[in-house]
């Protein structure tokens, strides 16, 4: 019975990464008709208040914006089709280059967060769950929710003012760059890790908690109980597998967040990554850069997503074999 | 004497060497009158010392940055390309004068229309080519080409000729007479590079060689070993941090993360001074904010409303307020006391709802409500400084609507187009320079739409106008002028404020940049 089952998995991984590359185009045309909306165009973003008319005008022709909305989309996608990424409109330097590094920094601060966060919240999950309502998971709950309440800029104000004002331990500005050897970068990524881990950590815990007790109530567990196993091998072997799939759902969503939704973080601790590359585009209205690097957060929420239904159906005996 | 100046200035510069200057001196007959001049740095104390890191934590940095001149548009760019890496033919200094450069001395025609400038010998680019006469030149067309993008194109557009007159002389001729033409070369768009060189490259002529650049990121240079000035550019290397955002900037600094920041938060800066190892420093530039109405526009188009708009503002309450007191008031025209030709004599406009309500009601329009376009992309605290003009207008019976526009596109669909909105202005080092491009009639950013037939005379005149004395009261006319016939209310003149380690040293700052006009990374030191 090996077979059947692994081509329903290849099967659905290809029809997945069929229907992903659909809606990458899709979102393409969106974000191309959103910057377009947006008043101003990259002439007058670049000069801002120092636009003349004649200087826009210049600054038009020569990177072709004067031509029909409709041309510049196709002609973008013509080459982008072909692996060319064409050039920053704005600087001119080629946009692989620009977001290359910046997208390994993306996934160096989200992998060393992920890291941290997943482990301790799966943990924590577990064990509020083992202990419910004792103190010790309503300390834990009210602790993370309160962590995930504040916006995550004031928790990192909070932890430079503690850490590196106060106390001095770690450096307030996380700029990392190539010539740093990997243990000065997780130094300097301390904060921002532990700031991103502090927004991440009550979501998935409290999902983990949910899931797990949600299976605590059913027939099966309560035949295991009546067998007389234990509390915690009860949770561990017999509820936690069967909670899996909500919860890789769950982590695999906040690592899609990790990647592409912590402009904000990353603006506070100057962390060179490619959410500031994408604001900076979207207010100078450098087109191909926002495609791309819009394409790329797209991208990773459409794999990000197909691993979490693959590990889900791997997970889950149901899933695996369809009858 | 004018060659004595000029030797007096290249010894100042480093240009020439002490026995140099003594020469040239000599050969002037003047060496013993020319003796007290010849001590630069007589009041340092510590006096600068050669070595060290400078870290500059800079807002104003984008990833659309490039290293070309002509495309600087903010901040990072505009410190990091001028004030380390490049120079112009001529510079300001802390007095607010024009001073040689790149050039050695300058001359022109009585009209002011030609003016021939001769090039220091020697002065080197990155690459060790010596700046010659065809760089200079192709470093000025570059900007003024068809198709330029330069940001710069209006302010070289007056030059109509440039010759090469020798290898290290050029000539310009203008279109009209221009007693201020040096000051427009001192521009930081045109900095020299190599003839027929990409300047996106960055290799100038400055005490900085690039090493490193990521645009929004981080520029890193290092000491020009044959930087052509001897007494600039101390430090051995010098980094640069885009930290947009006020607190990290501060918090970098407070850390020790960076030795200096550029604009410092006004809710909190006074905490920076009470920190033992910082010093705040404050430039009493011409950075200015205005409420411009459009005159040609109705309401606007009425002077008596215009005046009854400029005597319901408190300025002493906006300084107070919205600047936090780190400014100084504004009296309803551009020029700043750190001007040359500042008027000391015209009368200071007060808050006066009585005369508000006079010429409100000479207008006839009791019941208008006057719409002021304000976004905080005009400058930090445009909204507030809006709501708090509406409860001053108030008082003397002046309905006020203050209506906040979006931030993004700020510039290219409020200003200039709405009759009445919030302007930032950079201010300009000259009174020409500022009255050309934002009052004078036709100008691209004459934003109140001003055309005032003596005022654009007087423009004229007092441009090519030699005669310091006459120069003076012409523009003191024109000050009066736009104060009390203009479209602009102008509350308050805006200081610039940067904070840096105790260790770093300097002289008096310039005001016509923040940061020593733009100059800090070549003009400051570490004391130990």
């Amino acid at each position: 019975m090996k077979r059947p089952r692994l081509n329903t998995v290849v099967m659905m991984i290809l029809k997945r990464i069929g229907l992903g590359i659909f809606t990458l185009l899709i979102i393409s045309v969106l974000i191309f008709a959103g910057v377009e909306a947006l008043p101003g165009d990259l002439a007058q973003a670049v000069l801002g208040q120092s636009a003349t008319a004649e200087t826009v005008e210049a600054f038009r022709k020569e990177l072709r914006l004067d031509l029909p909305a409709h041309t510049r989309y196709f002609s973008w996608l013509g080459s982008f089709l072909s692996g060319d990424f064409g050039n920053s409109l704005a600087n001119g330097r080629p946009i692989a280059g620009l977001i290359g590094w910046r997208f390994v920094n993306s996934l160096f601060l989200a992998a060393i967060t992920a890291l941290i966060a997943i482990p301790v919240a799966i943990l924590l999950g577990m064990l509020s769950a083992l202990y419910r309502n004792t103190w010790f998971d309503r300390f834990v709950s009210i602790t993370t929710l309160s962590a995930i309440s504040l916006p995550e800029f004031f928790v990192a104000y909070i932890l430079i003012a503690l850490f590196s004002v106060q106390l001095s331990i770690f450096p307030s500005l996380s700029n990392i760059n190539t010539q740093m050897t990997f243990l000065q970068k997780l130094y300097k990524v301390a904060l921002p890790c532990l700031t991103l881990s502090l927004v991440v950590i009550a979501h998935m815990m409290r999902l983990t908690r949910a899931a797990i007790i949600n299976v605590l109530t059913s027939p099966f567990i309560e035949m295991a109980r009546l067998k007389g196993v234990s509390q915690k091998r009860v949770i561990i072997h017999h509820a936690f597998p069967n909670a899996l799939s909500p919860i890789i759902n769950v982590v695999v969503l906040n690592l899609a967040y990790l990647v592409v939704g912590v402009v904000v973080v990353e603006v506070v601790f100057v962390y060179p990554g490619l959410g500031q590359l994408l604001v900076d585009s979207v207010s100078k209205r450098d087109i191909p850069v926002v495609q791309a690097s819009g394409l790329i957060f797209a991208s990773t929420y459409v794999f990000l997503n197909l691993t979490a239904d693959v590990l889900a159906m791997l997970s889950n005996p149901r899933l695996r074999r369809p009858r | 004497m004018e060659d004595l100046k000029a030797a007096v200035k290249l010894y100042q510069q480093g240009g020439i060497s002490r026995r140099e200057f003594i020469k040239r001196a000599c050969a002037l007959g003047l060496a013993a009158a020319a003796s007290p001049l010849l001590n630069p740095f007589p009041a340092q104390a510590a006096g600068p010392k050669r070595g060290g890191r400078l870290r500059i934590g800079i807002t104003g940095g984008s990833t659309t940055d490039s290293l070309d001149p002509a495309l600087i548009t903010d901040l990072m760019m505009q410190v990091f390309l001028y004030g380390a890496v490049g120079n112009s033919l001529v510079e300001i200094d802390a007095d607010g004068q024009a001073v040689p450069e790149l050039a050695e001395s300058w001359e022109s025609t009585q009209d002011a229309k030609k003016w021939i400038f001769k090039l220091r010998r020697g002065a080197e680019l990155h690459n060790g080519k010596t700046i010659d006469a065809d760089d200079v030149i192709f470093s000025i067309n570059r900007h003024r080409a068809k198709g330029s993008k330069s940001a710069a194109k209006a302010i070289v557009k007056a030059i109509t000729k440039i010759n090469k007159v020798d290898k290290f002389t050029v000539s310009f001729e203008l279109k009209s007479g221009n007693a201020d033409f040096p000051y427009i070369l001192s521009d930081y768009h045109l900095i020299i590079g190599a003839k027929d060189s990409d300047f996106g490259k960055g290799v100038f002529s400055g005490a900085y060689v690039v090493k490193d650049f990521e645009p929004g990121v981080r520029a890193f240079a290092t000491k020009n070993p044959n930087y052509f000035k001897t007494d600039r550019g101390w430090f051995d290397e010098v980094e640069f941090f885009c930290i947009n955002d006020v607190n990290a900037r501060t918090n970098a600094l407070k850390t020790g993360q960076i030795d200096v920041m550029n604009r410092c938060e006004l809710k909190t800066v006074h905490l920076l001074k009470r920190s033992r190892n910082l010093q705040v420093m404050r430039q009493d530039g011409f950075k200015h904010f205005t409420f411009a109405m459009r005159t040609d526009k109705a309401p606007y188009d009425n002077n008596e409303v215009r005046m009854a708009l400029k005597y319901a503002i408190d300025r002493e309450q906006m300084v107070k307020t919205i600047l936090r007191g780190y400014g100084t008031v504004g009296n309803d025209h551009p020029i700043s006391p750190a001007n040359r030709y500042f008027a000391k004599n015209l009368p200071q406009r007060r808050y006066d709802p009585d005369k508000a309500r006079h010429h409100l009601k000479k207008a006839g329009l009791k019941d208008m409500k006057f719409k002021l376009h304000t976004a905080e992309a005009a400058y930090v605290g445009a909204v507030d400084a809006g709501v708090l003009y509406r409860e001053q207008a108030a008082k003397a019976g002046i309905q006020i609507d203050v209506i906040r526009e979006p931030n993004d596109g700020y510039w290219n669909n409020v200003w200039l187009k709405k009759s009445w909105c919030a302007v930032f202005w950079g201010g300009r080092p000259t009174e020409d320079m500022m009255f050309s491009t934002g009052y004078a009639k036709g100008a691209a950013w004459n934003d109140t739409f001003w055309d005032h037939k003596r005022f654009n005379k007087l423009l004229l005149d007092a441009r090519s106008e030699l005669d310091d004395k006459k120069r003076r009261s012409m523009y003191a006319q024109m000050q009066k002028l736009v104060r009390d016939e203009g479209g602009a209310v102008v509350p308050m003149f805006s200081a610039d404020l940067s904070a840096a380690s105790k260790k770093v040293g300097h002289d008096k700052l310039a005001v016509n940049w923040e940061l020593d006009g733009f100059r800090a990374p070549e003009r400051w030191w570490f004391n130990s």
